[in-house]
């Protein structure tokens, strides 16, 4: 009996891969702080402490969950139908532009009509990003992993170019647009720690997303053609509309994230304004097994990274690039976890033999 | 117009092609094994700040081009490991790669120089090729660069020589083509895979040590900019044959020059619109590309064995 027990936690402790590889990246991360000469469990504790030690820090951690669960939400979509969106960063800058443009053309707007049609904007504007590698893959077969990488060059360019010309500040100083108008800003919902209505839409997307792959027939098709396209197409399921929906999607998440930041933390378009929240989307909807739920925890967890490492970079001179540090790790180990339940079968056969 | 085609434009589109050159010769030989390798970009940006950090510390620029080498073929040891022994996604990897890259040579930048001081190294003199460098015109565009230039572009006759005419050359194109059949044949098909891995992660780290140590002579956070991805698109655009691909490379490398030529000859155009200008020549010659490219039929597949 003891042994069927010991079992059961030895495949249980062999399916915790997730875990194993934030445990492994932290650890991997605590070397390095130590390298340079820094206590790490001093520099975890204040990375904690930076994160939810008060309501202001959990307030930015929330913050920062916002764009990280739009963006791993749309990399998830994109990953269940077979295709790698590297063009996030691109998506976000379009998304923000085109809901920012309206928000400053039309400043008489009442708020709900005005951040409704800023919320159609952002994820139209991404989406249409997002949906041009799409259909360039699903038609013509050019990869989308360099396309959507080129793309973000260009419509990180695109932006640039605006702000430093048409779109930008009347002052003229700074490379950013005006500051959107106040109905346009998404309202604080929890005053203390200036949280704001972000967090509750990001909460709608990942159930929409629920919903769209598992319970509507256009998600089961973009998932049969993202887990095998030739058998798609053989039953008849319209593997081009399929991708380019995938990616309209996906980038319309992304797009959505660009908002959140934008209308939301910065309340004005600038150069440079996401910190890299496109190419994160990848480690958190990996860590979340490209699963809304899961998704959810993962961007809760990079958000309080992402926050924790700033705080650590003030208070203990640890140098925020940590923080992506680590993510990069954690991706690397996912990858390798693959890796276990081959060894769980190795270790069985061996059990059994001795048997 | 016919100021802008002056050999100095020329000579820079060689100069800004050689990186390019140099990571797409190296991803050659991974995909044409059976590897895709979009870690290409993050090996390019280490290799640039190993490089750097060796040029630093021992004062001879060859030095820090083979730690930046050296860093390279580590990365894409950790790339091989990840994509054929453990048959991960080869993409994902080479994605946490480059997340790995450019969060770790940030933080080192800052843990080495603080955020002020910028390493300065010694880069290298130009050796003007005797008789060819006084060639008018030809000259300046082909003969009078640094030694990493003429290394990068002899690569592209050795690559093909190694690749199509030696015996390595046809095992490693079976591997990426029908791995099955050449492990029948006792090819080591995972000992091959990890070689040219390797190969392309070496390469890719000395085209970053040349943005480096060869031009800047200094790092800059980020500095590879997404050279990676274009060299990778060089490949595609050149259909995984090195003279094509170089050709390529001097196409990308020649919008790269243009975008440096156009502000210096007083045209009006915006700064950040030119810095599109490389990135979209790319896009439309990858998207315009005729004709079918046909990759190695096993690339990005794992191979198990039996």
């Amino acid at each position: 009996m003891t042994s069927r027990y010991q079992r059961k936690v030895v495949d249980a402790l062999f399916k915790m891969a997730p875990v194993w590889a934030v445990l492994g990246a932290l650890t991997i991360g605590a070397i390095l702080v130590r390298a340079a000469g820094l206590d790490p469990l001093k520099v975890y504790a204040s990375l904690v402490n930076g994160a939810f030690g008060s309501r202001s820090a959990l307030g930015i951690t929330l913050q920062k969950t916002v764009p990280l669960l739009f963006a791993g939400l749309g990399m998830a979509v994109a990953f269940r139908c077979d295709l790698v969106n590297l063009g996030g960063e691109g998506q976000i800058y379009i998304g923000a532009l085109a809901a920012g443009a309206i928000a400053l053309a039309f400043p008489f707007l009442p708020a709900p009509v005005m951040l409704t049609v800023c919320l159609v904007a952002a994820f139209v504007g991404g989406g249409i990003w997002g949906a041009i590698p799409g259909f360039l893959r699903a038609r013509y077969s050019k990869s989308e992993i360099i396309t959507t990488i080129l793309m973000n060059f260009i419509g990180f360019g695109f932006v640039s170019f605006l702000l430093h010309g048409p779109l930008q500040e009347s002052r003229g100083y700074y490379p950013q647009s005006e500051l959107i108008p106040p109905a346009a800003r998404l309202p604080i919902i929890w005053q203390a720690a200036n949280v704001h209505l972000g967090i509750i839409l990001a909460l709608l997307a990942a159930a929409g997303v629920y919903v769209l792959l598992w319970r509507t027939a256009i998600g089961y098709e973009i998932r049969a053609v993202g887990s095998n396209p030739k058998a798609a197409a053989h039953v008849g399921i319209p593997v081009v509309r399929s991708i380019v929906v995938a990616m309209l999607v996906s980038g319309g998440l992304m797009g959505l994230a660009g908002l959140a930041e934008v209308f939301g933390v910065q309340y004005r378009i600038s150069d440079f304004f996401s910190p890299g929240y496109g190419f994160d989307a990848i480690a958190v909807s990996l860590l979340g097994y490209t699963h809304p739920i899961g998704v959810t925890l993962a961007a809760l967890f990079f958000g309080a990274l992402r926050t924790g490492f700033n705080s650590v970079e003030r208070t203990q001179g640890v140098p925020r690039a940590m923080a992506q540090t680590v993510q990069g790790i954690t991706v690397l180990l996912l990858v390798i976890s693959v890796i276990l339940p081959r060894l769980r079968g190795r270790l069985r056969r061996k059990e059994n033999a001795s048997v | 117009m016919l100021d802008f085609f002056v050999p100095a434009f020329f000579a820079a589109t060689v100069r800004l092609a050689t990186p390019l050159l140099l990571a797409s010769l190296g991803c050659l030989f991974s995909e044409r094994s059976g590897v895709v390798n979009i870690g290409v970009e993050g090996m390019m940006l280490s290799g640039a700040f190993a490089g750097v950090v060796g040029a630093y510390y021992t004062g001879n620029p060859w030095v820090g081009v083979l730690v930046g080498l050296a860093v390279g073929a580590l990365l894409g040891l950790i790339h091989a490991f990840a994509s054929v022994t453990v048959r991960g996604n080869q993409i994902v990897s080479g994605v946490a790669i480059n997340l790995i890259s450019l969060g770790l040579t940030t933080y080192l930048l800052r843990l080495f120089w603080g955020l002020q001081e910028k390493p300065r190294v010694a880069g290298f003199a130009v050796w003007r090729i005797p008789v060819l460098g006084d060639i008018p015109f030809i000259g300046e565009v082909l003969f009078q660069h640094i030694p990493l230039v003429y290394i990068a572009f002899l690569l592209v006759p050795l690559a093909h020589f190694i690749v199509f005419r030696t015996p390595w050359g046809l095992s490693l194109r079976a591997v990426g083509e029908h791995p099955r059949a050449a492990d029948t044949l006792g090819i080591g098909v995972y000992r091959t895979r990890y070689l040219c891995v390797m190969i392309s992660g070496a390469l890719a780290g000395l085209g970053g040590a040349f943005l480096s140590v060869g031009q800047l002579q200094t790092f800059v956070e980020n500095m590879s900019a997404g050279r990676g991805f274009i060299a990778l698109a060089a490949l595609i655009f050149g259909k995984w044959m090195p003279a094509r691909t170089m050709l390529a490379c001097l196409l990308f490398g020649g919008a790269q020059a243009a975008m440096v030529r156009i502000p210096a000859l007083n045209y009006n155009i915006s700064p950040q619109l030119l810095s599109m200008l490389p990135y979209l020549v790319t896009l439309l010659a990858f998207v315009g590309l005729v004709g079918r490219t046909t990759p190695p039929a096993a690339i990005a597949t794992p191979y198990a064995k039996e």
